[in-house]
């Protein structure tokens, strides 16, 4: 077990080193978020009313898509792992595929747990006042780290049987364009009621309306554990895969 | 002690390809061995499943005296792989790439640095190990990468695999590299390595094995390969376009060919009487052939004729 753990921190240091030393993708990673938010909040925010001011409304949201779109990057490093057979060295000095993905997941979710505070100061500069007590801060990081970790291993998972780099950065589209059938841009009743069902369901729903509400001191009911429940819902599946998935294209 | 290498019936299928049929190998310890053979010819598949990467449908193979299926963690243990394409990372360090992998292979932190300075030492890398391995030269690369394969105490690696290890270099480097395999060959390592140069496999091994369709074609010393299969090879210059067609008509599909110089080299044993046999046949009005020359023969030469029958013949 502490084989494990001194080869996946091992990993995940490796992996914070290369992405420190590929700016440009993270560069990317934090200014479309940052971009994304502009638009929203001068371009568009005006005509749309949310009951309070568009950019208290739309951050949460702004936090879910950078989280989520940072993470999926983690399919293209492991991919690139794959294909550069850098793996089979890995492999030749015993490691296992859960080490090895889990440095992956580790090293995003510590670039992306950065990129987020960024972004959030970002929003800090043009205008965004959270009031969140202590304890809501903490569930509000707590519940994006736990997403970041999912989607992060997801993407992973998805890695492992991309075979081009192309292919590994299309779930970064993916995870980009789930926020917008959400609560995170627009309330979903202003939404054609066909999509209300898929909107109010989908796993990022619950995670941006317990962010807004403990950021802004408000009653989140029992969305914290549904979006926890995803999130859960989410690793298992994706731990279970790509351990499958690991075994499966290194035979 | 067990063999380094002991393989039998070694078979693998991708598809409907039978990449290796009924493989088998023998390498005593301590000795260097060469799989030669063409690209498609079943090689890194070989090596993938002596290094535990793969597993054979058919057939067992022992590495370091453990079973490569049965007993992975042990073989890999006791080998180390470099592959074709260099596995180090371009925005580590070359320091920085070798503590990854003395980290991983379960070294402590103060020991995984300390081995790190001393394999950048053993190949030469200290002063450019605290560079972006992207400035790396090819032949710096795979030297890194190499050392990379050593990271656990010295002595623990036993057998050391290197799959085409000097494919795209140019020749200061491979012949850079030719010596740190010389070096761990006299450290007592069993090296195994594949190639397409006969040249490297001449220059390097103790033994070779000719692979050819999945299987050996032939095996045995750089000398007895020679002696056996083209101790020496005729090269016959045409006197016109012609005189070539007629001739490479009448040449067996073993000898080399050349339309730029009108040259052909066919094997012989280099006897008086069999290079006026063969002169006689291949030119048999005596108008044909312009000059001739007689060589030593060159693995290459081993590699044709082998390869053009494709036949299964041992030494």
């Amino acid at each position: 077990m502490s084989d494990t753990l001194t080869a996946a921190s091992t990993l995940a240091g490796r992996g914070i080193r290369l992405s420190r030393r590929n700016l440009d993708a993270v560069i990317t990673s934090m200014m479309l978020p940052i971009m994304l938010m502009l638009v929203f909040v001068y371009f568009f925010g005006g005509a749309i009313d949310t009951g309070t001011r568009y950019v208290t409304y739309v951050v949460p949201g702004v936090l879910v898509l950078c989280a989520g779109f940072g993470a999926a990057s983690t399919a293209l490093s492991v991919s690139e792992d794959m294909r550069l057979g850098v793996v089979d060295r890995f492999r030749t000095l015993d490691i296992g595929g859960t080490p090895f993905l889990a440095g992956h997941v580790a090293a995003a979710v510590t670039r992306n747990a950065l990129s987020t505070t960024l972004v959030l100061g970002a929003a800090f500069v043009i205008g965004f006042r959270p009031s969140a007590s202590p304890g809501g801060w903490l569930a509000a990081i707590g519940l994006l780290l736990a997403y970041i970790t999912a989607v992060s291993w997801l993407s992973a998972a998805i890695g492992l049987v991309t075979r081009t780099a192309e292919a590994a950065g299309a779930v970064t589209f993916f995870m980009m364009f789930l926020p917008y059938p959400s609560s995170a841009f627009v309330p979903i009743e202003t939404m054609p009621s066909w999509l209300h069902g898929f909107a109010e369901h989908q796993p990022v729903t619950p995670l941006i309306e317990s962010m807004r509400g403990l950021l802004l001191d408000q009653p989140v009911g029992d969305s914290p554990w549904i979006a926890l429940g995803w999130c859960a819902g989410l690793l298992t599946l994706a731990v279970t895969a790509s351990g499958f998935l690991f075994r499966l294209r290194t035979r | 002690m067990p063999p380094a290498i002991e393989a039998t019936g070694l078979t693998k299928t991708y598809g409907d390809v039978r990449v290796l049929d009924a493989l088998d190998l023998h390498v005593p310890r301590g000795t260097v061995f060469a799989l030669l053979g063409p690209n498609g010819a079943g090689k890194t598949t070989t090596v993938r499943i002596l290094s535990t990467l793969t597993t054979p449908d058919a057939g067992h193979a022992r590495v370091a005296g453990h079973d490569v299926v049965t007993a992975r963690s042990r073989v890999r243990r006791a080998i180390s792989l470099t592959g074709q394409f260099a596995a180090v990372d371009e925005t580590q360090t070359g320091a920085e790439n070798l503590w990854t992998a003395a980290r991983l292979s379960g070294l402590s932190r103060p020991a995984a640095a300390r081995r790190a300075a001393e394999l950048l030492d053993r190949f030469g890398l200290t002063e450019a190990g605290g560079r972006l391995t992207k400035t790396y030269s090819g032949g710096m690369r795979r030297r890194l990468d190499l050392a990379a394969g050593l990271v656990r105490d010295p002595g623990a690696t036993q057998v050391m695999f290197l799959d085409e290890p000097t494919t795209g270099l140019d020749p200061r480097s491979r012949r850079e590299l030719w010596q740190a395999v010389r070096e761990l060959s006299d450290a007592g390592t069993t090296v195994f390595l594949t190639t397409q140069y006969l040249e490297e496999a001449d220059r390097l091994a103790d033994r070779i094995a000719v692979l050819g369709l999945g299987r050996t074609l032939a095996e045995g010393t750089p000398a007895e390969l020679k002696a056996r299969y083209a101790a020496h090879r005729l090269d016959v210059v045409a006197s016109d376009e012609q005189s070539y067609v007629r001739l490479t008509e009448r040449t067996s599909p073993a000898a080399t060919r050349d339309p730029e110089t009108r040259t052909l080299g066919v094997p012989t044993d280099g006897s008086a009487a069999h290079v006026r046999e063969l002169l006689d046949t291949l030119d048999p009005g005596r108008r044909d052939i312009a000059r001739f020359g007689l060589h030593t023969a060159t693995l290459d030469d081993v590699f044709l004729t082998l390869t053009a029958d494709k036949e299964p013949s041992r030494v």
